[in-house]
């Protein structure tokens, strides 16, 4: 199921967190409201840690990860590695790299099993990420632009792009992701898919002012909803009213 | 679109696969569509999107319901008929800083039709905006105008005191005829200088125009700077004042007085006079009268242009003018020299034998004189000229000239042909003169009638005259028998007659001269 939060009065989720299937990074909020979110949610299942990334909250888009591993840019501190090192489970490597383009998150998007980059990262880089992530590598672009981490989001059961994507880059991609794709939007209309939300396989949260259609396309794609006809009454609720008067 | 992504050209070489673009769904309604920059499908937006937001709905515009123009803030009035493009434009100007303050476009505008009476003027205008990212959203907006009536300050005062002057032309001329006020009349007529005058009067010596504004006087005092030597000198009287503004109200007149030396006018030149002149005989005779006086000595054929301000410094006047022409018939004509072209006009020195018209058949006085008239005299014809040998002056240039220099006895100055009252096929236009009851003299109708048929046959006559002003074609010409018109008396040829313009049955009647010229242009 897909939930409406907001962080800080803003609707952009996937730059203030990173969830993967094995953890959850939160940003430093003001409130602790963006917390309770997440751990309501997650809480059981994954760890969800508080974090910044050189000493900023956009931590969405200067990391990226999966199961396997995190990448963390040059800009971060030592003692915010260690945090992490301390704070995730031990099967996930945590690893600083020393890459020009430091907004990992916006170069990389990848899932458990491919990672789409952005085409001028260096090989180095690209060797590592295969490394670390344990993924496949592909450098791609995705309606034209270059920043693939910003403009889709997928995960092992599906993926959201840029609206604009034709048709022959849709089926391209999705050839090379191995899983079904659909242009769409998030947050009213806005492209930046990876800024507005952030997504595993069993859970999305979008910003708030996701509209129910954009938020029955992200559960259809990502197969979030699942076929009983309760949970269906409970869950659909949630996505069909648009706002609370 | 980010740095570095634009994709290849088509037509650089590289293969460029075809791109079809894919459907998304609109965020809000869910439908279908094709993506846009802000993802929303055409009727969300329109019903969300409202870009005529803070555009104003109505609007007033100021009118005066005497002359029919609306006003632009602050203080000018411009004439606008209804719904005519002007009127739109003032209209749309209104409307322009909420529309620009706004970042709004207008991509179109036209009239609703709303009752002439109703005060009310009702235009449908498109609107053209961006929002929400990039796209631009298109929308008509009806706006309505009310009119308020007020007069417009010429209006007022005009009403107020419809007499009401500010400046007047006192247009004179020193001298016991009017042709140069004929002229002068038919060349307002032609320039339209006059059409700004309230009302035009004539006084004794000449004709005062009075107008409502200094600019527009001035104006025909320009216009007369360059047709007739003249000098000018303004007064001002103060008419009222505002102490608050500091605006001052005056009434301006403009004393015009012309050159009293007309054409024809035969000029004894004091001796220091001629030397200035280079050596022009005593004797001259006026020719031409422009912005400057053309003097012509008849003995040597030599032409002279003196301006006005050479002329106020001599300050001659004439001995004789046109009035004392008398009638001599040419006897004999002996040419001396070939006929040459001075300053446009021909002429030719002969010797010719003449007596007087009155003298003729019952005394044998004849007079051998150098005349400059060679070309157009042949023995038996009618002259004019000034009988130097029979009159008695009261000029003491000329009886100098006469002391120093034998002057001959008869100046000829023009041909005369037989006055026969005959209809004309052109006719002139006049200018609508308040005639000056309380000056009239006895006898002064019979004389301007009689000065005003001599006009009308110098204009035959002169073909550079007929030039300058407009002659139109009389309907009520019926053309006379063939043999009552006699052989060689000058009339106008038709061609330079202009067609006038009158409403009703012969309407459709088109103008000659013009015609020509259309069918001119055409080809």
């Amino acid at each position: 199921m897909a939930t409406r939060i907001q962080f800080e009065n803003n609707c952009e989720i996937g730059v203030f967190s990173k969830l993967t299937n094995a953890y959850c990074l939160v940003a430093i909020g003001g409130s602790e409201n963006f917390y309770s979110a997440f751990e309501a949610e997650l809480s059981d299942v994954i760890p969800v840690v508080k974090t910044s990334i050189g000493g900023t909250r956009i931590i969405g888009r200067l990391c990226v990860g999966n199961k396997n591993g995190l990448l963390l840019p040059h800009t971060t501190t030592d003692q915010e590695l260690q945090h992490l090192r301390n704070c995730l489970p031990d099967q996930v490597v945590v690893q600083r790299i020393d890459e020009r383009l430091s907004a990992l998150g916006n170069c990389i998007a990848c899932n458990d099993h491919v990672a789409l980059t952005h085409p001028d990262l260096d090989k180095a880089t690209e060797e590592l990420i295969a490394d670390v992530l344990g993924v496949e590598v592909f450098r791609q672009t995705i309606a034209g632009n270059i920043l693939v981490g910003s403009y889709c989001a997928f995960t092992n059961r599906g993926g959201l792009v840029h609206p604009h994507t034709s048709i022959e880059d849709l089926d391209e991609l999705s050839t090379l992701l191995q899983v079904p794709l659909v242009a769409g939007t998030v947050n009213r209309g806005s492209e930046v898919i990876a800024a507005g939300m952030t997504v595993n396989d069993w859970t999305a949260f979008c910003g708030s002012d996701t509209t129910a259609t954009e938020l029955s396309v992200i559960e259809s794609v990502f197969k979030l909803r699942e076929g009983q006809p309760a949970a269906i009454v409970d869950d659909m609720r949630k996505s069909l009213i648009d706002s609370y008067v | 679109m980010l740095p570095g992504s634009a994709a290849p050209a088509a037509g650089s070489g590289m293969f460029v696969p075809t791109q079809t673009v894919g459907t998304v769904l609109c965020c809000i309604c869910g439908v279908s569509m094709q993506p846009n920059p802000a993802n929303m499908c055409a009727r969300c937006l329109r019903a969300r999107v409202d870009i005529t937001e803070g555009v104003p709905r109505h609007a007033a515009v100021v009118y005066c319901p005497d002359c029919a123009s609306y006003l632009q803030p602050p203080r000018s009035w411009l004439r606008a008929g209804p719904e005519s493009p002007e009127l739109m434009q003032i209209l749309l100007r209104r409307l322009n800083r909420p529309l620009a303050r706004l970042r709004i476009s207008l991509s179109g505008a036209e009239f609703v039709f709303s009752e002439p009476h109703s005060k009310r003027l009702r235009l449908k205008l498109r609107l053209r905006r961006e929002v929400l990212h990039g796209v631009v959203l298109e929308q008509t907006h009806p706006v309505e105008f009310t009119v308020h009536d007020r007069l417009c300050d010429a209006c007022a005062r005009a009403q107020s005191n419809p007499d009401q002057w500010v400046a007047v032309v006192q247009l004179r001329q020193h001298v016991p005829h009017r042709r140069t006020f004929l002229y002068l009349e038919q060349l307002f007529l032609k320039h339209g200088q006059a059409s700004l005058a309230l009302r035009v009067a004539s006084a004794p010596g000449g004709l005062d125009f009075f107008f409502s504004s200094r600019s527009h006087a001035a104006r025909l005092v320009d216009f007369l700077t360059t047709v007739a030597p003249i000098r000018t000198q303004t007064a001002k009287q103060l008419v009222s004042h505002n102490t608050k503004s500091s605006v001052y109200n005056y009434k301006h007149t403009f004393s015009v007085e012309i050159c009293p030396i007309c054409r024809e006018d035969l000029i004894a030149l004091s001796p220091q006079v001629s030397r200035d002149l280079g050596g022009l005989g005593p004797l001259v005779l006026c020719i031409k009268v422009t912005n400057a006086i053309a003097l012509l000595d008849p003995l040597t054929l030599r032409v002279h242009h003196l301006d006005e301000k050479k002329y106020r410094a001599y300050n001659f006047k004439a001995a004789l003018t046109s009035k004392q022409l008398v009638e001599y018939i040419v006897l004999d004509i002996e040419h001396e020299s070939p006929e040459i072209t001075v300053d446009g006009s021909r002429y030719q020195l002969a010797y010719a034998q003449v007596a007087r018209a009155s003298d003729f058949g019952k005394n044998d006085t004849m007079f051998t004189v150098r005349t400059h008239l060679g070309h157009l005299l042949n023995p038996g014809d009618l002259v004019l000229g000034y009988d130097l040998y029979g009159a008695n002056l009261n000029d003491d240039d000329m009886d100098t000239a006469m002391m120093r220099h034998s002057l001959p006895e008869v100046i000829l100055v023009k041909k005369s042909y037989e006055k026969r009252p005959r209809t004309r096929r052109w006719k002139l236009k006049r200018l609508p003169v308040e005639e000056d009851g309380a000056n009239k003299a006895k006898g002064e109708e019979e004389k301007r009638a009689d000065e005003y048929e001599e006009f009308l046959r110098d204009l035959e006559r002169n073909s550079e005259m007929r030039f300058q002003i407009d002659l139109y074609k009389d309907d009520d010409y019926r053309s006379e028998m063939a043999s009552t018109i006699g052989d060689d008396i000058p009339s106008v040829p038709i061609e330079e007659l202009i067609d006038d313009l009158s409403l009703g049955d012969d309407d459709e009647e088109e103008d000659g001269e013009d015609a020509n010229a259309h069918a001119g242009m055409v080809s």
